[in-house]
């Protein structure tokens, strides 16, 4: 069986969640995943569960934001989202540039509520 | 533009364009807004939210720059080589050391474990071959990640090198993820492979500074069409260089060491 990069993308997002949360518990980490990342996102779900095995942060739960592929045009300027991997404009331009599509960022965590009962804010 | 957004405290900011890169200054700026104390007690009813904004592939972006800076130093070029298993890129490395070694140092970063005899194929032909070492975690299998190629380096004479080639793990998805430091990243496709492929693998055909349509010896015998290979090619990455090789009778491979040159006597 060969590993997958779902895996290894999991091992890093573990590394960066464990720094940010210092020691806090996690419930969700928020995550922006272009679709040009090439990543499914059930095997990343599925990765981190076996990734946070056994760590802090085991039970945590990956949000999956998926950012459509989006091209931008030099020559006449229009925004397109592509479903296909054609990276062309509709007016025939190959001058563009992916402007959405190529996330792969943690954006949040959420925390766990305190455990200790607490007075309410004023 | 870093995104705008408002803390727990109600005060609002956005974020440096470079904030995902800076680890320290992140974690100071974590602390700073949402550390145990000050606003943030602990009263609040449900959780606290947690601004992170990193890249998940951070830490190796920052290690590809390292790579990158230490190739510089070094004065050596580099190609990383990326194809499917078994599209002929170590039978036409072969075929490139023996034409252009005797007029340019190169080096190998072996890092196709699919089989472990490829460093073998390599020896002998005056190039030094460093095997990567396969035992570095999950995903170890799939791609080389840029730690790994850090790890191969000190068995390499990197500044009596002019060129670095890196062979990396046959595999159409994942190394194309991975920047390692290379300069230049160079595809060999086989045309056994079907001319769907860079539709299927959008990704790594766009990377591509090179791509080398190999085992074109072949084309009499299999129901291959390369002009809708290249109209696919061409939809992916419109402006791509080509190069049509036979590793086997040796058409074309002096093309790709005149590419190999052209990039390591550039500056
Ligand atoms: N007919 C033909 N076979 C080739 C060519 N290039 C490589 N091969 C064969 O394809 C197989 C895989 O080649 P290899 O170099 O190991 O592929 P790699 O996995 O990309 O390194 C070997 O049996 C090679 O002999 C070619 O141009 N023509
Ligand atoms: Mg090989
Ligand atoms: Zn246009
Ligand atoms: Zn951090
Ligand atoms: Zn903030
Ligand atoms: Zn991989």
């Amino acid at each position: 069986m060969r590993a997958v990069h779902e895996l290894s993308i999991c091992t890093s997002l573990a590394r960066i969640v464990e720094a940010h949360a210092d020691g806090r518990t996690v419930d969700v980490v928020h995550l922006d995943v272009g679709h040009l990342r090439q990543v499914i996102p059930d095997t990343l779900r599925y990765s981190w569960e076996i990734v946070v095995l056994d760590t802090p942060l085991a039970g945590s739960v990956l949000d999956i934001n998926h950012i459509p592929a989006v091209l931008h045009c030099r020559i006449c300027g229009a925004r397109t989202a592509i479903e296909v991997p054609v990276f062309r404009c509709g007016c025939g331009s190959t001058a563009v540039d992916v402007v959405g599509g190529e996330e792969l960022l943690v954006t949040s965590l959420d925390l766990a509520g305190p455990r200790t009962a607490a007075p309410p804010r004023p | 533009m870093g995104r705008f957004h408002y803390h727990a405290d109600g005060t609002g900011h956005s974020h440096d364009q470079d904030h995902d890169q800076d680890h320290e200054h992140e974690h100071e700026h974590d602390h700073h807004h949402e550390g145990s104390v000050g606003d943030h007690s602990g009263y609040t009813t449900g959780g606290l939210r947690v601004d992170v904004l990193e890249k998940i592939l951070g830490e190796n972006d920052r290690t590809a720059e390292a790579n990158r800076s230490d190739f510089a130093d070094a004065h050596v070029h580099v190609v990383n080589m990326m194809s499917s298993p078994g599209a002929g890129k170590t039978t036409l490395l072969r075929e490139v050391l023996l034409r252009i070694g005797a007029t340019l140092r190169v080096g190998i970063v072996e890092g196709d474990i699919e089989t472990s005899i490829d460093a073998d194929r390599l020896a002998g032909l005056g190039a030094p071959v460093s095997l990567i070492n396969t035992a570095n975690g999950f995903g170890g299998e799939c791609h080389l990640d840029a730690t790994m190629v850090r790890s191969a380096l000190p068995r390499l004479p990197l500044a009596d090198l002019d060129l670095l080639v890196i062979e990396n793990v046959g595999n159409l998805v994942c190394p194309a993820e991975f920047d390692v430091g290379e300069d230049a990243r160079a595809m060999v496709f086989s045309i056994t492979e079907g001319e769907e492929k860079p539709l299927k693998y959008p990704v790594m055909f766009r990377s591509a500074d090179l791509v080398i349509v190999n085992k074109i010896d072949l084309l009499p015998y299999l129901d291959f069409d390369l002009p809708a290979f290249y109209s696919n090619l061409r939809d992916v990455n419109p402006h791509v260089r080509t190069i049509e090789t036979s590793a086997k009778t040796g058409t074309g491979v002096d093309d790709v060491c005149t590419w190999l040159r052209s990039l390591a006597d550039h500056e």
